[in-house]
């Protein structure tokens, strides 16, 4: 089980948790099951979001892995100028 | 890709400091930006803008434009298919729809022989609008009654979601613990709010590109942009287009900061162009980069921090307000994650809000959102430190975060280098430097995110042992000269040996684009791992010479050798000697790397600056600026030093002279650079610079982004520094001299 921290706005779709858990071993699992447990998470997990694994920012990398007992942090999409 | 050697590193080029690679083409005009290319037969483009800030579109008649001779091609919404999904609102900024929503919005655009047959057809286009009430502020654009600007808006991240629509798009919120459990542990606390106005980034270089699509279909596109790839999706998207069909190739680009991360008037180009059966040009004027491309937000933020008596603050909270123009997506959401990033708090909340005004659509701006809430937080850290007595770098030092934080949005820190700038400001000549009258000092740090992503290059090994490197991401700030040193630091060449070239979208894979402090992270990256690709093709050449066995030769400043005695007794080849029998050994050799570059080190910055004022007028200059930052490691380190300056300046500007202004009716009353004032090379004392070198893990040879986090500081830099010598705190900014004159006054007074 990996422990997600949501940023806090999004605790309107999980109804109210700001910490959630899912089965995942890679960012890819953990989006997809992310969003089949919380519906309401889905549009934003579709228009992009960054997940933090132990302090690292993953944008796009589908299938980096999450050890077990990682923090996990689900964060807006980065931009930059 | 982690760190090569994390017990230190030596490098023989890295960290030199080599002559531009583009540097003579710059200062002669040989160098081809947006506007200097032409094609035979080539139209001029124009766009029609709304001079309305608000209002409905009931019907544009082109019947008389199109009748005029010389007029070749008209474009106006009708040639803009509806899309939904992420490119929704870009497409409807690109070309108005149902709605004008600001001063400026394009409504309508023609392709003639010559620009005063295209500006006088201009003029015949005409637009019934039914004019609709406005809002530029971002506070009235909030309060309800105000005018709604989409009436499919409902604000997202609130509980219940509302059922009326409204101009607030999104709430975000971050933090961790509990404020007012911090704030009850405060000795004392200090809460204030902050504005700022909206500012350009300024680039020199207008919006410009050339556009032609054959009758065929296929599409070629000039452009001076930070992302050509994107481009070419985005247009390909807008226009119906197979992505395979248009090459697009990015000029040489007179700055961008984030401006030119997104289209403005490629898809118009290439529309109009398709229409027309010619080649278009379209070139922005300096009006127009006002009005119509994408200025940042502006904002206002509350910021409240307590402190206890020893200096370890006990809480931090902040509320940010940003438009974001006419659509959603203003950089709020990282100005909230970034507000209190540079500090070890155990209890802190930034709560964001995303607004849509009557103004142009914001874009990027160098480190989008992070300088506005820095603003804010580094100017009550300032005056926390006052009130505790206490020297506001030792506030700093004892609150900083470090390794093992668990940082203000969430992630817990690794190995970052905030303490180390805090320290080198400390002992640096100029904090201890004597102030005289009227002068005030301030100090301000500052972070920012920086990420990798899509990268793809090439590396090809030329016949005379040279080297031709292609890259996809345009050279914004001196990448060129960095690939070129990390491919002949690998390759054990010297520096002129390589050249490296931006290629188009269609030589190349996708790249993303050159924004978030990233190209010289993952493009070097990337450079780094084909190199080292083209040095085991080397090996394999010179192996198959010597007939062993690949695994038993070696590469070493600049040779192939064999590994060891019982590799055999061959002497040294070098990259030449191989090149050359290239042909009769397997053909052409080149080195190649596709990566989704991942592991960006976060980066921070302290700022001194010292300014003066004068009582009388409120004029204030700045006399003395230390920009001190972490590179992680520098490649070409004066091209590190001029991001830091660059970053200062505008920082500067946007502190004390630069800002949109609206009238009453929402009309941009400062559209050009004389009403809208960045400051120049006379109005600045030399931006004096300290580089520091904390290494990043994540990158082979250690280095961090620095594009973006010199410009986090500056507006606290200097607020804090005009603060002690106005002796009033200022929370306005730009810092004109009619708002200081007014502040000191009503100090005075009370």
């Amino acid at each position: 089980m990996v422990q997600v921290v949501l940023w806090g706005s999004l605790k309107s779709a999980t109804g109210g948790a700001t910490k959630v858990e899912v089965e995942a071993a890679n960012i890819r699992e953990l989006l997809s099951r992310l969003g089949e447990k919380h519906p309401g998470l889905k549009p934003q997990l579709d228009r992009g979001v960054s997940v933090s694994i132990d302090g690292k920012i993953y944008r796009d990398a589908w299938f980096q892995p999450i050890p077990p007992g990682s923090e996990v942090f689900l964060l807006p999409r980065l931009a930059g100028g | 890709m982690p760190l090569d050697n994390p017990k230190g590193q030596s490098f023989r080029l890295v960290g030199s400091r080599p002559d531009r690679p583009d540097g003579i083409d710059k200062v002669t005009g040989r160098a081809k930006f947006g506007a200097d290319m032409s094609a035979p037969g080539m139209l001029v483009g124009k766009l029609l803008r709304s001079p309305h800030a608000h209002a409905r579109i009931r019907r544009i008649d082109i019947k008389k434009a199109l009748a005029l001779p010389g007029v070749k091609a008209i474009v106006t919404r009708d040639d803009f298919k509806e899309i939904e999904g992420d490119l929704r609102d870009v497409s409807r900024n690109v070309m108005a729809r149902d709605k004008a929503l600001y001063d400026g919005h394009a409504v309508a655009a023609v392709a003639a022989i010559d620009t005063a047959t295209a500006r006088k057809a201009l003029k015949l286009i005409k637009v019934d609008y039914e004019i609709l009430p406005h809002v530029t502020d971002v506070e009235e654009a909030m309060k309800p009654g105000a005018p709604v600007l989409h009436s499919d808006l409902f604000t997202q991240g609130v509980e219940p979601t509302p059922k009326k629509p409204s101009n607030i798009a999104k709430r975000h919120e971050f933090g961790h613990g509990d404020v007012a459990k911090g704030f009850a542990q405060a000795d004392v606390v200090v809460e204030r709010k902050f504005k700022n106005e909206a500012t350009h980034q300024g680039y020199i270089e207008p919006h410009a590109c050339l556009a032609s699509v054959g009758n065929d279909g296929q599409g070629e596109l000039w452009v001076c942009t930070q992302g050509h790839y994107a481009v070419r999706n985005v247009c390909a998207s807008l226009l119906g287009m197979d992505v395979s069909k248009l090459r697009v190739t990015a000029s040489e680009i007179g700055g961008g900061f984030g401006g030119k991360t997104t289209v403005f008037i490629e898809p118009v180009a290439l529309a109009l162009s398709r229409k027309a059966g010619k080649p278009v040009k379209i070139v922005m004027s300096r009006e127009e980069v006002f009005r119509a491309s994408g200025p940042t937000s502006s904002a206002t933020v509350w910021v409240k921090i307590g402190i206890k008596k020893d200096g370890r603050i006990t809480a931090g909270d902040a509320v940010l307000k940003y438009q974001g123009g006419a659509f959603p997506g203003s950089p709020v959401d990282m100005g909230a994650m970034s507000a209190f990033a540079c500090y070890d708090l155990e209890n802190v909340r930034a709560v964001g809000w995303d607004v849509v005004v009557n103004r142009p659509k914001q874009a990027a701006y160098r480190a989008p959102g992070a300088p506005i809430s820095a603003f804010g937080v580094e100017s009550v850290i300032d005056e926390l430190a006052q009130k505790i007595g206490m020297d506001p770098i030792e506030v700093r030092l004892k609150n900083a975060a470090h390794e093992g934080t668990e940082s203000s949005y969430g992630p817990t820190y690794g190995v970052i280098g905030l303490r180390a700038t805090i320290e080198a400001a400390k002992v640096h000549p100029h904090y201890k430097a004597p102030l005289g009258p009227n002068q005030g000092r301030g100090i301000a740090s500052g972070f920012w995110f920086n990420f990798g992503g899509q990268t793809c290059v090439s590396l090809n090994i030329n016949i005379d042992g040279t080297v031709a490197l292609a890259v996809g991401t345009p050279d914004i700030g001196g990448s060129r000269a960095s690939m070129c040193l990390m491919a002949a630091e690998e390759l054990g060449i010297g520096y002129d040996q390589v050249r490296t070239i931006v290629a188009d979208t269609s030589s190349l894979g996708y790249n993303d684009i050159s924004e978030g402090s990233r190209v010289t992270f993952s493009t070097g990256m990337a450079t780094i791992q084909a190199a080292r690709d083209a040095v085991k093709k080397l090996c394999g050449r010179a192996a198959q010479m010597w007939g062993i066995s690949p695994e038993a030769v070696l590469w070493e400043n600049g040779h192939a050798k064999p590994a060891g005695a019982n590799a055999g007794d061959f002497p040294p080849l070098s990259l030449a000697d191989i090149a050359k029998v290239a042909a009769n050994t397997g053909g052409p050799i080149a080195g190649h790397c596709e990566v989704n570059a991942e592991g960006a080190g976060v980066s921070f910055s302290t700022h001194l600056c010292d300014v003066e004022i004068d009582p009388e007028t409120g004029f204030t200059r700045v006399i003395r600026y230390t920009v001190i930052q972490d590179a992680g490691k520098a490649i070409h380190p004066s091209y590190v030093e001029g991001q830091y300056q660059g970053g200062a300046v505008q920082g500067i500007g946007w502190a004390l002279n630069e800002e949109y202004i609206y009238g009453a009716d929402g009309k941009l009353q400062n559209a050009g650079f004389l009403d809208y004032r960045i400051p120049v090379a006379s109005d600045l004392p030399m931006i004096d610079t300290v580089i520091v070198e904390v290494p990043n893990p994540g990158h082979p040879y250690g280095l961090r982004g620095v594009g973006e986090t010199s410009i986090v500081p500056p507006l606290a830099a200097v607020a804090n520094a005009v603060s002690a010598a106005a002796k009033v705190r200022m929370t306005e900014i730009p810092m004109s001299p009619p708002k200081i004159l007014k502040a000191m006054g009503e100090a005075q007074r009370r």
